[in-house]
């Protein structure tokens, strides 16, 4: 025993005298847990945030807690894709399209007491536009995707005039993406006095890894519902409060607590327990034992994409269309949507969901048949085919919930008509997207898309619009067909112009297999109301109330 | 005695060292090279070169090791990829959770491991023995991972006695002095805080501590075996003590020599159990640093946290080495 | 009073003129630990060999009749041709489990074999010539033997671009390694100073001779025992890296922590799914331990009394 004890207690010893040390006492605030109107919402995070800078995200885990602090220009209805006025009251654009006037929301102020006014606004284009550290630019994915780049080196901003209450965007040229892309949440508008006092675009970046500034780590300033409180970085949590002075429907919550829970299944445990009154994208898997348990879940209608990407630069024999379209008839499509993904989810005939404007009902078919894959594999002389399959592991997307499974699936269906599949599993966020999407090491893949507005060309557009790593060279028709779409002025013209892309997507080019379009589910305790699931994954909170059980 | 720890401090020296050039020569073994992978697969030629004059491994190789020494020496492990902060200043953070954890669990494995143990030796041969043995064995062959979901559906979701997983429940709003949830809340006398961290550790604590429980178990009782067996013992029993003097001032006392040595083992091997316990709860530790470092690939977090597990193991044994030549002085001469 | 007079007889005689290892063999079969530890490894290894004749389906086969019923939230059971029903792609549930078996062993065997081969020759190497040759070998060892294992395992595990099953076995393997070397070094140590080895060398036998022929055989006694008892951690930790996502990387490969891991988000759905993985891997783990521990217990020459 004696060596036991003494073990023991020098442990304790040591442990109390480095606590004891510090000087100790309660900073916990007092008062607020009596008059609690809203209470507070705990909401189960699948990961952490990178950051609070709006611009610098591209993330759903970030966008999250940003969508609460934050406001964007034009915004979108609750649990819709259409446009809504947000700290624009009204926006008009030139006939030519590119200039766009905005009409600034009265009386909004940001988080830190500055007023928000068309100087605001142009500020932050400006600041975006004019972005001058390589770090800083190589974080800002939306923007450099949507204005095509950075002022005098390709982009597409060109100034931005605050004139009374109007804020006046001009661009050099037209863009097919506005004003619907003026809702990303990425181009959500900041307090200038918060981005100079902490020193906003100072991201430094040391090998792969990012350092961002106060402003995006500890000083977010928006106009939303809800405030910045805290990020404990310890226990992983970050905290908002109720933004009294919002200039729309205010929130009913005292407090809104994102808790970041890596596991799945503790995110689901969590809930059953009570524990945290709500988490993103449930597995379909768990949707009967979560409902009968008596939590609601809520089903987004379907705005994504499901497919499985070819990448023609590895492997030669996939640049024969035969080969291609053979993958496509290999694939049991509708046994998968039935086994694998939530009900009302459909095989998708096209890279786009049908409630996109330029979707074409009547493309080239690709129907299951094993038989008519072989021969097509057989015409083209690609009978003994290997191919490096990519998925992602240790993640789930509102398209794909459970990569493992799907993969397993297409592979097995692969092997049926002969070709052998050397499966590549690859963390999420720890090299596949980097495998996939910047070194295209891949033969196939899996990967999807939620739309971020309702725009052909947020769907095609992204995805061939362009040369990209992912899908290695194509035939540059494609790439100047979709492009030529974006560029019609004309909305009836534009849908056209979409509509025959997707047609010959689907029968001359194939880039790649679409699998299917299904419903994303946002989950929330029995006591929750007020939570409107939205196509687009924007979720606002301040609707949310929670009654006390 | 002083120069008995003197040489045991001495040895562990080149020890350390060897270490050093273990994870040193990982870290050079690395797909593509230490900048490759510090640069994770964004790695272009232009941005590795520049990296390697950064990091000096464009140098001889012994230059590298005494400058990668150097900054081991000081603490600096570069920044993490996934979240772009020092190494150290997340390890520092997390450090405590596990250290919280890993007390816990050798609580639970030494307050119910030796009296088992005893028990089973004493009865040797009847159906306490034979429950006591199996249990242990049993419980070495659980996948620890698994017991941790079994513990958390069953005392956590179903019958709710437990929180299913983290440190503290979001509302308790705690104030972190050390960093120590138990503590800070009898610190700061938010009694209801330490409470609460207590609960949540409950079942995670259970689960990390099986294995060494049933190691425990098992040293106890082959260890109480040998010292009954012992000529001493039966010389105490020959003299007439009473059987329950003999039990508690010999057997008991000689018999917890080696367990002791078990207890610092099982301290060392604690942390590679942490990994699996603390991805199963949620528990923001060492443990999930490492878990979250391995899933992406972030190697200079997942360099720091592998030196130093194996720096608390080797430290660990070094203090149980000394504190047992406390006890015994046979240790010292040899 | 025969009784006991003839008890003791017996017991002389099983002592008289037989080998350690005769001898252990008997007590061995004496031992309830060591029956219930062997008749589990002896079906674990029958059932694996046999797999592919017990199986009724292929690993990876997707069935429709399975296909038909499945759902994400509702799993068919057992139906005719299939006994335990379908897992969570369709496919037959009963012959995974069964030819996993093999998968298991084949990833157990290996890394236990493969660790013991290095480290009996690292071993025997600084046993047989001591000297600076053992000091470097052991205090390579030593430090590998500071790191806990499952952290080493975990840090081999990762230098791989692609996990897959042989990065699982060296991982594992590598782990091994520094316990049987030390083990073999100290049991070639102690023999170095034994008479049979002096009288060996006297006689002047080779060195490499005394090494293979006398001290070699002589050390195999506690690596079995040692060997046994990795086996069942070497299955463990296999099953722990799968859990981390260092395990294999085709998941359709039938394999018990790989079907555990991968079945963690149906636990609602069909706990079976991760519950018959999981005790297959408890029993076959307890099973080695078991026979490993009854096995060390034989060979205690203490046990001869």
């Amino acid at each position: 025993m004696p060596t036991t004890r003494r073990l023991l207690a020098g442990i304790a010893a040591g442990v109390l005298t480095v606590s004891l040390a510090a000087c100790a006492s309660s900073d916990r605030g007092t008062g607020d847990a009596a008059a609690a109107t809203g209470g507070t919402m705990v909401f189960g995070a699948a990961g952490a945030p990178k950051n609070f800078d709006p611009i610098f995200n591209d993330d759903g885990e970030s966008f999250r807690p940003i969508r609460q602090m934050y406001d964007t220009l034009i915004t979108y209805k609750p649990g819709t894709t259409e446009l809504s006025p947000g700290l624009a009251t009204a926006w008009e654009s030139s006939p030519d399209g590119k200039q766009w006037t905005f009409t600034i929301r009265e009386g909004v102020t940001f988080s830190d007491g500055t007023a928000l006014d068309a100087a605001a606004v142009c500020a932050n284009f400006d600041r975006w536009g004019t972005m001058s550290s390589e770090a800083a630019q190589s974080n800002m994915i939306y923007y450099a995707d949507v204005f095509e780049g950075f002022k005098g080196a390709g982009g597409i901003y060109d100034s931005c005039q605050a004139n009374g209450n109007q804020a006046v965007l001009s661009l050099t040229k037209y863009k097919g993406a506005f004003p619907a892309a003026f809702g990303l949440t990425a181009f959500s508008i900041s307090s200038p006095a918060a981005l100079q006092q902490f020193d906003a675009n100072n991201v430094t970046q040391s090998g792969d890894s990012f350092s961002y500034p106060a402003y995006a780590t500890d000083h977010p300033t928006g106009t939303g519902a809800f405030k910045f409180e805290s990020y404990d970085r310890t226990a992983n949590t970050i905290t908002l409060v109720r933004n009294d002075q919002y200039w729309g429907e205010k929130a009913k919550l005292d407090k809104l607590v994102f808790r970041v829970i890596p596991d799945e299944n503790a995110r689901k445990q969590e809930l059953t327990a009570g524990t945290i009154d709500g988490y993103d994208l449930p597995s379909p898997a768990d949707y009967a034992s979560l409902k009968s348990a008596g939590q609601q879940v809520l089903i987004r209608d379907p705005f994504n994409v499901l497919y499985m990407g070819i990448n023609t630069k590895n492997n030669p024999a996939l640049q024969d269309i035969r080969v291609r379209q053979a993958l496509a008839y290999a694939i049991d499509r509708q046994a998968l949507v039935q086994t694998k993904l939530p009900e009302g989810a459909e095989v998708a005939t096209q890279f786009m969901p049908q409630t996109v404007e330029g979707y074409a009902g009547d493309v080239q078919q690709y129907a299951f048949d094993p038989d008519k894959a072989k021969q097509l594999l057989a015409e083209a002389g690609a009978s003994n085919l290997t191919l490096n399959f990519y998925y992602p592991t240790e993640v789930s997307r509102p398209y794909m919930p459970n990569p493992t499974d799907i993969f397993q699936l297409i592979a097995e269906n692969l092997r049926q008509v002969g070709i052998t599949v050397n499966p590549v599993p690859r963390p999420w966020n720890g090299g596949f997207k980097d495998d996939v999407q910047t070194a295209g090491k891949q033969d196939l893949h899996l990967l999807g898309w939620t739309g971020d507005y309702n725009d052909a060309g947020n769907f095609i557009g992204t995805f061939f619009g362009r040369e990209k790593a992912e899908f290695g060279p194509e035939d540059p028709a494609m790439y100047s067909e979709i492009t030529a779409a974006d560029a019609v002025v004309d909305p009836a013209g534009k849908k056209a112009a979409y509509e025959q892309a997707n047609r010959d997507l689907m029968a001359k080019y194939l880039p790649a297999v679409p699998i299917s379009s299904s419903p994303p589910a946002i989950v929330v305790g029995p006591g929750i109301q007020g939570l409107v699931p939205s196509p687009l994954t924007d979720e606002r909170f301040n609707t949310v109330s929670k009654t006390q059980s | 005695m002083l120069r008995f720890i003197v040489r045991r401090l001495i040895q562990v020296v080149p020890t350390l060292l060897l270490l050093s050039v273990l994870i040193f020569a990982w870290l050079r073994s690395l797909p593509g090279g230490p900048a490759a992978a510090l640069l994770g697969d964004k790695a272009t030629p232009e941005k590795i070169a520049e990296l390697n004059t950064v990091l000096g491994l464009d140098q001889p190789i012994p230059v590298q090791y005494v400058k990668f020494l150097g900054r081991a020496l000081t603490g600096d492990f570069g920044n993490s990829l996934i979240t772009g902060q020092p190494v150290t200043a997340e390890i520092a953070r997390a450090l405590p959770a596990t250290i919280e954890l890993s007390i816990a669990a050798l609580l639970i494995a030494v307050v119910l491991g030796i009296p088992l143990g005893y028990v089973a030796a004493r009865y040797r041969g009847r159906p306490l023995d034979t429950a006591t043995v199996i249990g242990t064995l049993v419980g070495v062959a659980v996948p620890v991972f698994f017991l941790g979901y079994l513990l958390k559906q069953w005392f956590a979701v179903d019958l709710g006695w437990f929180p299913p997983s983290g440190r503290q429940a979001v509302d308790i709003d705690a104030t972190h002095v050390t960093g120590f949830a138990i503590l800070d809340g009898l610190v700061t006398r938010e009694f209801d805080a330490s409470w609460d961290a207590i609960v949540h550790l409950v079942l995670p604590a259970i689960a990390l501590a099986t294995i060494p429980l049933a190691v425990i178990v098992r040293i106890t009782r082959a260890s109480v075996l040998d010292v009954m067996g012992s000529d001493f013992v039966r010389t105490a029993n020959s003299k007439g003590l009473a059987p329950s003097t003999v039990r508690e001032r010999h057997v008991l006392r000689n018999a917890l020599l080696p367990v002791s040595t078990t207890i610092g083992l099982q301290t060392g091997l604690l942390l590679a159990g942490a990994v699996l316990t603390e991805k199963v709860f949620v528990w923001g530790g060492l443990g999930t640093l490492l878990a979250d470092a391995i899933t992406r690939r972030d190697y200079p977090r997942l360099q720091a946290v592998v030196l130093l597990g194996a720096l608390v193991y080797v430290l660990v044994n070094l203090l149980v080495d000394l504190s047992y030549a406390l006890i015994d002085p046979r240790v010292r001469v040899r | 009073m025969t009784s006991v007079l003839a008890r003791r007889r017996n017991r002389i005689d099983d002592l008289g003129g037989r080998s350690l290892s005769a001898d252990a063999l008997i007590r061995l079969r004496r031992n309830p630990v060591a029956i219930v530890g062997a008749v589990i490894i002896g079906l674990f290894v029958l059932v694996s060999i046999f797999a592919p004749l017990i199986a009724p389906h292929d690993a990876a086969a997707v069935f429709p009749e399975l296909q038909r019923n499945l759902r994400p939230d509702s799993i068919p059971g057992a139906q005719p041709g299939f006994p335990l029903g379908s897992d969570q792609n369709g496919r037959d549930f009963f012959s995974r489990l069964i030819l996993a078996s093999r998968q298991t062993l084949i990833v157990g065997v290996l890394a236990t074999l493969i660790g013991l081969v290095l480290g009996v020759v690292i071993g025997a190497l600084a046993g047989a010539f001591g000297g600076w040759v053992d000091t470097v070998l052991m205090r390579v060892t030593d430090v590998l033997l500071s790191i806990p294992s499952l952290l080493l395992a975990i840090s081999i595990a990762a230098l791989a671009a692609q996990p897959s099953q042989t990065t699982v076995i060296i991982a594992v393997a590598l782990v091994n390694v520094p316990i049987f070397a030390r083990l073999l070094r100290g049991s070639m140590l102690a023999q170095r100073e034994s008479d049979h080895v002096l009288a060996a060398t006297s006689l002047g036998v080779k060195r490499s001779a005394i090494v293979i022929r006398h001290m070699l055989p002589n050390a195999m006694g506690p690596v079995i025992v040692q060997a046994t008892l990795t086996l069942a951690t070497s299955i463990l930790d296999a099953a722990a890296l799968s859990f981390l996502g260092l395990g294999d990387g085709d998941p359709a490969r039938a394999e018990w922590g790989l079907m555990l891991a991968n079945a963690q988000a149906y636990l609602d759905v069909r706990p079976a799914l991760a519950f018959y993985p999981a005790i297959a891997i408890i029993l076959v783990a307890l099973g080695f331990t078991l026979l490993g521990e009854a096995l060390r217990e034989a060979l205690d020459p203490k046990g001869r009394r």
